[in-house]
């Protein structure tokens, strides 16, 4: 098989790497040859962070470039814009529309680009916008946002759900499995 | 069993299962993970140290007491243990010694982009750089075997893309070692010129041995594909690429052990194929010995000695192919790190800023105060220079300069090396004022307990030193506390410590907003009616605060309640929270 090439990408504090980490368990345990790159250190602070998530037979690079990615998980508008040049053609977005305004706009030196996400449909890009946050808080906390959008991206492919739900079980704190697995099903489109 | 680790838990994990006794380390990214997956070894007695020097040489002390001992530091951290580095190579080891050490190619988090390699040649000292994390593993493991075998210690050299990846281990069981008994060895240990000449001829017989056994170890692998046309050498995550690029269509030389290289296979497989090619980021390392021992590779005439690769780098260079891709045509911010709501660096840099005092600065979180729109630093060397820096600055530029001039450095750094320089402004008599940052934490590498914050690395209970009476008895008379979140405070503290004719230490003392124990306030509001939309609350470059249609809004999601925004209202819009 072809390697899958997957981004995660968001605000340094959003918790892409619990959702790296699910992924990652759930791949290997299906037999996949995994690499996951994380980000730490200088740009958790919220900064724009990427984690790179490749499987296949045999993974080589732990990175994604230019041109790349299968599917960008965006947990937040801005940067799946910003991260769109490393969209294969015919690629998949999954976009939380959330706004966290970054400093240069915080401090008026730049605009928040409001109508990104329609400029990016116009040129043809498959874009699937859910409002994660309402979902993570439905599910009961604005921390699930992650869960949700893997949750999401499990559209995506065949794997069972039972396999989704045992991999948040086996990576999240046992007390809040019920909850991931609530926020995981809200992001599928399940109640 | 089948495990994906990232590289540094890999490297703990093979740590562990050597046997490894004694860790100590100071923590640095990208190698902080490896330390703080050794200590969750109960078998392994693990520390941070108060800098990379001090850990080095507890690892020595360590294997001089027979016992298989580590210590792990980012590539900057090298530089400050270089010292005992160079003598370790005369020295020799007893129980198996690693030092571990993690390049940052491209800065991800880092000051310079320094590559490692040059310092194991220079110290003589073998080194191995692992691929991804299976290799960490079993190299970490079998370096401790080199160690013992050639008396040396070994270094293990990754970079972000080994240490933070993950990738499949198959992990095995810990073999424990018994302690190798103490005997007393004056001419191997003790290096003193009598001694120490008799080592160096030692230590250039070593690296001849160890370049016979590069010749067909087990860390170089060499493959070659049927094609003859193009031949790879490389090593580390940029072997991934060119795999990734070529597949089994090329030949490669995969160099596991980059010190020392061997001589006689490269030649061999040099004879083999037409074009030869190094792929390595940073410095021309692998080409330039490649070139002393009469070959004409090809390495930075196509490549950048600039930054990391990937895979679309060989692409572009060796195939001249790129993948197609989509760009926005709106021009998308930037998102740079930012110092966290509730931050309690903040409310200090806005009264360093509003004071316009030239402020020589450190390298911890408070280092984002240099950005919009505090842009409250003048200078960023390394750990401690703070401190040495302003010193020198005054006595450069004399009274003037002393009335208008501070320096600021965190807990953890002045613990690594901020002491020292204060001393040197006791001894040396310049009317300095130095600020100490302490949030009770070692905070950008990812919350690292040190000296002053009362535990160590397990989380128990340890000494704490009390920065107060460290700095009097350094020779500071002129000592005092300040509340960052009191801006009043801070504001007349600087002051008159400016103003005072002798040296003087401020502690801004507040614990990191982000620590567990430290309570979140409820979310401050603001009065949309008494806003002025005067924008005073967004000069501290606070992330909970916008304008939105031109009135501020405190977003409660984010906002810890620390209510320094709230001091800076001249028309008492904003309230505290309920
Ligand atoms: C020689 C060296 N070792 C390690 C590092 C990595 N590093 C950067 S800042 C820092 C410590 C910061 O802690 P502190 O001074 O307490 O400031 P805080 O981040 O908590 O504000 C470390 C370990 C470095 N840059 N240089």
């Amino acid at each position: 098989m072809k390697t899958v090439n997957i981004m995660i990408v968001g605000v340094g504090g959003q918790g892409s790497l619990l959702a790296s980490k699910l992924l990652g368990h759930l791949l290997v345990k299906e037999g996949y040859d995994v690499k996951v790159s994380e980000v730490h250190g200088m740009s958790q602070r919220g900064g724009s962070v990427v984690t790179y998530v490749r499987f296949g037979d045999k993974v080589y690079s732990p990175l994604v470039s230019e041109g790349e990615a299968d599917y960008i998980i965006s947990f937040e508008k801005l940067e799946a814009a910003r991260h769109l040049p490393m969209l294969k053609i015919g690629g998949q977005i999954i976009v939380n529309t959330q706004q966290i305004d970054p400093m240069p706009v915080i401090t008026g030196a730049a605009e928040y680009p409001q109508d990104v996400l329609d400029e990016i449909k116009a040129k043809g890009v498959k874009v699937d916008a859910v409002d994660a946050l309402s979902l993570a808080i439905e599910a009961g906390s604005v921390k699930a946002v992650n869960i949700v959008l893997i949750g999401r991206l499990s559209n995506y492919f065949d794997f069972d759900k039972q396999l989704w739900l045992q991999a948040i079980e086996e990576t999240v704190a046992p007390k809040f499995a019920q909850m991931n697995k609530k926020a995981f099903l809200l992001g599928r489109g399940e109640k | 069993m089948k495990k994906l680790l990232i590289g540094n838990a890999a490297l703990a994990r093979g740590l562990y299962e050597a046997g490894v006794k004694v860790v100590s380390s100071y923590p640095g990214t990208p190698s902080t993970e490896i330390t703080e997956f050794a200590a969750k070894y109960d078998e392994i007695y693990c520390e941070w140290a108060p800098n990379e020097k001090v850990a080095t040489e507890v690892a020595f002390g360590a294997s001089l007491g027979g016992a298989r001992s580590a210590c792990a530091m980012k590539h900057v951290g090298l530089n400050v243990a270089a010292d005992p580095l160079f003598t370790l190579s005369y020295t020799g080891v007893r129980g198996g010694m690693v030092i571990c050490v993690a390049d940052d190619p491209a800065m991800h988090s880092s000051q310079n982009e320094q590559d490692s390699r040059h310092y194991a040649i220079s110290a003589k000292v073998p080194m191995l750089e692992p691929a991804d994390s299976s290799e960490a593993y079993s190299f970490a493991k079998a370096a401790f075997d080199i160690s013992e075998k050639f008396d040396t210690p070994v270094m293990i050299r990754t970079c972000t893309r080994i240490a933070h990846c993950q990738s499949i281990v198959d992990i095995g069981e810990r073999a424990e070692r018994d302690l190798i008994p103490y005997e007393k060895q004056p001419a191997k240990y003790i290096m003193m010129p009598g001694y120490a000449k008799k080592k160096h001829p030692i230590v250039e017989e070593r690296t001849k041995a160890l370049t016979e056994f590069a010749e067909n170890c087990e860390f170089n692998k060499v493959f070659f594909a049927e094609n003859s046309d193009m031949g790879i050498v490389t090593s580390g995550t940029c072997y991934q690429y060119v795999k990734e690029v070529f597949g089994d269509s090329i030949s490669v030389f995969k160099i596991g052990m980059i010190n020392p290289m061997p001589i006689q296979a490269l030649k061999d497989f040099a004879n083999k194929v037409k074009r030869l090619i190094v792929v390595e980021e940073l410095d021309p390392v692998i080409e330039t010995h490649l070139r002393n021992i009469g070959l004409k590779p090809e390495g930075k005439s196509l490549f950048s000695n600039i930054g990391e690769f990937s895979q679309a780098d060989i692409k572009k260079v060796l195939l001249d192919k790129s993948e197609e891709n989509i760009n926005t045509d709106t021009a998308i911010p930037n998102r740079p790190p930012v110092m966290c709501p509730g931050c309690p660096h903040r409310g200090i840099y806005y009264v360093l800023a509003k004071m316009k005092l030239t402020v020589l600065g450190d390298i911890g979180c408070y280092t984002l105060g240099a950005t919009p729109p505090l842009n409250a630093l003048d200078s960023t060397l390394c750990m401690g220079a703070s401190v040495s820096g302003i010193h020198g600055f005054n006595k450069a530029r004399g009274e003037d300069s002393q009335k208008n001039t501070v320096c600021v450095i965190g807990d953890s750094t002045f613990m690594h090396s901020g002491m020292t320089g204060l001393v040197n402004i006791a001894y040396n008599a310049s009317n300095s004022v130095v600020i100490i940052l302490d949030n009770s934490i070692t905070g950008m590498t990812g919350h690292q307990q040190n000296p002053t914050t009362g535990y160590n690395i397990k989380g128990d209970p340890a000494a704490k030193v009390n920065l107060e009476e460290l700095c009097h008895s350094l020779g500071i008379n002129r000592v005092r506390v300040v509340d960052p979140y009191d801006l009043a405070s801070c504001e007349s503290a600087v002051k008159e410590e400016l103003a005072a004719d002798e040296p003087s230490v401020i502690i801004s003392r507040r614990p990191c907003m982000l620590l567990k124990y430290v309570k979140a306030k409820p979310a401050l509001k603001v009065d949309a009616d008494k806003c002025r939309s005067c924008k005073s609350c967004m000069r501290l470059g606070c992330p909970a605060i916008s304008i939105k249609d031109g009135k501020a809004v405190i977003d409660a999601t984010q906002c810890a309640g620390c209510a320094v925004c709230k001091q800076l209202c001249k028309f008492d819009a904003i309230k505290e929270g309920v």
